[in-house]
């Protein structure tokens, strides 16, 4: 057992598929059942974040690199083994914070069906959760994948008027990338003979056979993750989904390809990881600038920051391929930073979206005369969006770009410039639905937040300026971890382009030329 | 081994047709009244037979000079057969009821199909194995045509008898060429004479009779390209009866294949391999492709049992006491899964009580009818092998067995095609669940079509997985019976 002596993993898990059964079950009026179904989904998320705190002081920093473990070979071929370290961890405690604010989302704007629906988002807080604590190898999969179910249910029959389209590219788009990783799963269960996640990462597969496995997961992870060009899913799915649906899609489903890149990819395939450098750092800069532009002229702003969500991703991608500790923590600090503004940011959408029902940016303008708090909390957001030191997204970008720069120089101009262009569409949004003359009088007939809806983005700016702030007390959990992943990676780390190098021995003759090229840092 | 002795190992089959004739009798003096004494005889018939598999039955081994097997393998399959047979009566009275057309026949040629059945997956000969099949297939010709006056059922059992008819000629031509190239109708002694080399033609002329003997098979576990007749039959026959081919029948005749490829060909191995991979990789695709343009939810789940089968096939491309343990289960999950979704077609009834079967009447079903639909739901995702429901583990079990003989590309191809099938499960789910509420179904009524649906919703549920254990225990030990 563990230093609580209970359960914990377990029992997070358990407390939303419960209160997910008992919302559906549950007897009465609809109208009651609609408020007992709220209460009860608010209840179950805010236990769940009550344990993840209650996990994280009791996670020992710089202890054992597994904590918390639990196994019961119940399932014959596989076994019910949970545990996390530093990065699950931090990736559950994201999880659990978002989904309170998820239901909260969710309170007034869901009015059709709504014990479906609490038990949709309770399920998928069972599924997130199961996937990050899962030790095995085919538990994760089946949570991975059992993902599907609910989202594809939420878009489906909360989403906008083409959600019927979105949720069947969400669901089959997906399912396509992970039955291929399954394949890779059962290969590697035979040839280590252990299910088990941790063996796995220790184990060494053949160099040949891992560019093939490599593929396989990176079918899967890119897809969720999503990478250009298999990304065209996410703006569908983000466009149509119920706000709090977009929050948990861009917050945490996300997270989960980047999840699964540092927990299987870089440290089971190492030299498939390192071979392959080049087709994720490609990638990654054909998303970061093509998206970046893309975003920079839609006209709906869900749509916009789907793929402002696609381009910060990108510098996910860069980091885990650095192959360093500053890209490998950066993309972390990414990942957990982009899930946090994101969702904020669907929420604000959503706070404007309430009142007028148009996701139209033209539609608005001026709104920072009739609703400065909100003007003041979506331009946190927004700053932080664009990486402003001071906010979560400065540390993990910043990090991200350095570890990527060592190996690459060409990438790290590059991801540079993604920078530039995301304050580029994240300021010009800004600019045309908050500042500008207050037109429209249906815009300003619009009331500043609601209690509720402080309620809802305070949280999460507090976060995001303490994450910004003292960055330390989310990267201390994840440090030895990383490292773990680093010593697994030492043996294929990839040439590099950006390191400095002993110039050769000046020959009298030539001095001239050899001092000009150590002058500029020594390209080669 | 004396007659005696054999004659015990056959007991499920000998109470079955005994008790099928006393029955029969009944029926003919006790005319249509007794009907339901008459099911509930049966069904307790049934149950009997599946006791009596704990006994010699179920591992005496070969009885009557080899010509019948009563191993692990034959009650694992027998089992299950006995249990869609079971549930095949249950469900029928009320649906017979409203056109008058439940007669005292039903039950009992049931259990004379159950009786064929059981002699298909204990068959160690190619005459048993021919006699057994016949008896079942003459039983279901009769079921699918039930509805004498209802010519679209009329229709069906023609169909099924032509088609039938057919494939039972190409199987006994394969038979024929078999015995002449081998000189036996023994699986062992075919198995024997397979494993030694040949010339030319020699080995020519057992190929041949090796792939009309699996063409015909095919035929009969409506694998693609031998799969026509499956969705006009399956549309035309009286729902309950459909609901029995779609499973018992499937069981049946896929043991059979199982049987005959390990037990009598088993050294051909190589040889079949590249039929059952044809076989599977387009029973997937286009039991999945085709599905996506019906309309009628009988149809649909016609082509969903030619795409499983299809998935269970691969379990048998290895060969191996693995993949045939994971086609084992595949069949187990799959008669679940199958059973549980007509027995929701079984409720699809308009306000006025007729039997409904468009998919289009499905609209809004969460709204109207919440449980049936989250019932649905739950058999499709299965069926899609969507996890966490139960129908991904036979899927990931046969797909595991291929890899496990390194043909992991195969697994590839496979479950993708697995996508492709998923497309038109997700749209009986999104009927359901995203459009607007059609008119009502009548309101479901019978406790035991109920509790029936509960019992196979809870087997596929996440629930499921904690019988991985003993159900791959039972499935490994039925396989090994083989090797």
């Amino acid at each position: 057992m563990n230093v609580l002596g209970f359960p914990i993993l377990s029992i997070m898990i358990a407390v939303p598929a419960v209160a997910a059964v008992l919302c559906l079950l549950m007897p009465g009026a609809p109208e009651q059942k609609a408020a007992t179904a709220r209460w009860l989904a608010l209840a179950a998320t805010l236990i769940d974040f009550a344990l993840g705190v209650l996990l994280w002081t009791s996670f020992d920093v710089g202890g054992a690199q597994w904590q918390f473990q639990e196994y019961a070979p119940v399932f014959g071929r596989f076994a019910w083994a949970m545990g996390i370290d530093g990065i699950a961890l931090m990736l559950i405690m994201l999880s659990v914070f978002l989904m309170p604010i998820c239901i909260g989302a969710s309170w007034i704007a869901i009015t059709k069906r709504v014990p479906e629906y609490m038990a949709a988002f309770l399920l998928m807080e069972t599924l997130m959760i199961g996937v990050f604590a899962a030790q095995d190898l085919f538990l994760f999969y089946i949570f991975f994948e059992a993902g599907l179910i609910p989202m594809y249910l939420i878009i489906g029959i909360w989403g906008g008027a083409e959600r019927i389209y979105a949720s069947y590219k969400f669901f089959l788009y997906t399912l396509l990338g992970s039955v291929l990783m399954l394949v890779a799963m059962l290969w590697m269960a035979r040839e280590a003979g252990t299910t088990s996640v941790p063996a796995l990462m220790a184990h060494d597969f053949p160099v040949q056979a891992q560019t093939w496995l490599f593929l396989a997961f990176f079918a899967s992870f890119a897809v969720k993750m999503p990478m250009w060009p298999v990304h065209t899913w996410l703006p569908d799915a983000h466009v149509q989904a119920p706000t709090a649906g977009s929050v948990i899609l861009a917050g945490v489903l996300l997270k989960m390809g980047g999840y699964g890149f540092i927990r299987f990819s870089l440290p089971m395939f190492p030299e498939a990881s390192a071979q392959l450098v080049w087709l994720v750092l490609g990638l990654s800069m054909v998303a970061i600038v093509y998206t970046s532009l893309v975003a920079l002229v839609q006209s709906d702003m869900k749509k916009l920051i789907a793929y402002s969500s696609v381009a910060h991703m990108a510098f996910v991608t860069f980091g885990l391929f650095a192959f360093n500790r500053q890209g490998l923590e950066g993309s972390l600090m990414v990942m957990l930073s982009h899930g946090l503004v994101s969702g904020a940011l669907f929420l604000c959408v959503g706070v404007v979206y309430d009142r007028l029902h148009t996701r139209e940016i033209d539609r608005y303008g001026g709104v920072a005369q009739n609703m400065p708090a909100y003007a003041l909390l979506f331009l946190l957001f927004t700053m932080a969006s664009v990486g402003l030191p001071g906010t979560s997204g400065f540390v993990g970008e910043f990090l991200a770009m350095m570890g990527v720069y060592q190996i690459s120089s060409i990438a790290g101009f590059v991801a540079v410039t993604g920078i530039i262009l995301g304050a580029a569409y994240m300021l010009y949004l800004y600019r045309r639905v908050v500042y500008g003359p207050l037109e429209k009088p249906d815009v300003a007939a619009m009331t500043d937040l609601s209690m509720r809806e402080y309620a809802l983005l305070v949280p999460i700016a507090a976060v995001v300026l303490w994450m910004g702030v003292y960055p330390q007390s989310f990267m201390a959990p994840m440090a030895k971890d990383v490292g773990f992943v680093l010593t697994r990676l030492d043996r294929a780390r990839p040439s590099s382009d950006a390191q400095p190098t002993a110039g050769r021995a000046i020959a009298p003759a030539h001095a001239a030329e050899p001092a000009h090229a150590a002058e500029h840092g020594g390209a080669h | 081994m004396s007659t005696l002795s054999s004659i015990a190992l056959t007991a499920p089959e000998l109470l079955l047709s005994v008790g099928a004739i006393a029955l029969l009798l009944w029926c003919a003096w006790g005319g249509d009244t007794a009907t339901r004494a008459i099911s509930i005889a049966s069904v307790a018939l049934l149950t009997a037979a599946a006791f009596l598999l704990l006994g010699p039955a179920g591992q005496g081994g070969p009885g009557f000079g080899g010509l019948y097997q009563a191993d692990a393998f034959a009650a694992f399959a027998k089992l299950l057969i006995y249990i869609a047979c079971a549930v095949g009566i249950i469900i029928a009275p009320r649906f017979f009821a409203d056109g008058g057309s439940m007669r005292a026949e039903y039950p009992v040629l049931i259990l004379l199909s159950a009786v064929g059945m059981g002699m298909m997956v204990s068959a160690g000969d190619l005459l048993t194995l021919y006699v057994g099949l016949e008896l079942q297939s003459l039983a279901a010709y009769v079921l699918a045509s039930f509805m004498r006056r209802d010519t679209r059922s009329a229709e069906a059992g023609l169909k099924y008898f032509v088609l039938g008819a057919l494939a039972s000629g190409i199987l006994l031509y394969g038979i024929s060429l078999v015995y002449g190239f081998t000189g036996t109708t023994d699986f062992g002694g075919i198995a024997a004479v397979f494993g030694t080399p040949a010339e030319e033609p020699v080995r020519l002329g057992r190929l041949f009779g090796l792939v009309f003997v699996f063409a015909g098979l095919a035929f009969k576990i409506s694998a693609v390209p031998f799969h026509m007749w499956t969705p006009d039959v399956y549309e035309g026959a009286p729902t309950p009866v459909t609901a029995l081919f779609a499973t018992a029948q499937k069981v049946a005749a896929m043991a059979l294949l199982l049987r005959v490829a390990i037990e009598a060909m088993g050294p051909a191995t190589e040889e079949w391999r590249q039929i059952v991979i044809f076989c599977a990789l387009a029973s997937t695709i286009l039991g999945g492709v085709a599905a996506i343009g019906q309309s009628n939810i009988k149809r649909l789940l016609a082509y969903s049992s030619i795409n499983n089968v299809g998935f269970a096939l691969f379990g048998l491309v290895p060969g191996t006491a693995l993949g045939v343990s994971a086609v084992l289960t595949y069949m187990a999950v799959y008669v679940a899964m199958t059973l549980g979704a007509f027995l929701v077609v079984l409720q699809m009834r308009n306000a006025r009580g007729a039997p409904v079967e468009t998919i289009a009447s499905l609209s809004g079903l969460s709204r109207t009818r919440p449980a049936l639909a989250a019932a649905m739901a739950m058999f499709m995702f299965s069926l899609a092998g969507i996890p966490p429901l139960f129908g991904f583990w036979p899927k990931f079990l046969v797909f595991d067995a291929v890899v496990d003989i390194g043909l992991w590309p195969l697994a590839m191809i496979g479950i993708a095609t697995s996508v492709i099938g998923a497309y038109y499960y997700l749209r009986i789910i999104k009927t359901m669940y995203f459009d607007e509420p059609a008119e009502a179904f009548a309101p479901g009524g019978s406790r035991v079509e109920g509790g029936l649906i509960a019992v196979a919703a809870v087997v596929v549920s996440p629930l499921g997985y904690l019988m991985i254990g003993p159900l791959g225990l039972l499935a490994l030990n039925a396989a090994k019976a083989l090797f």
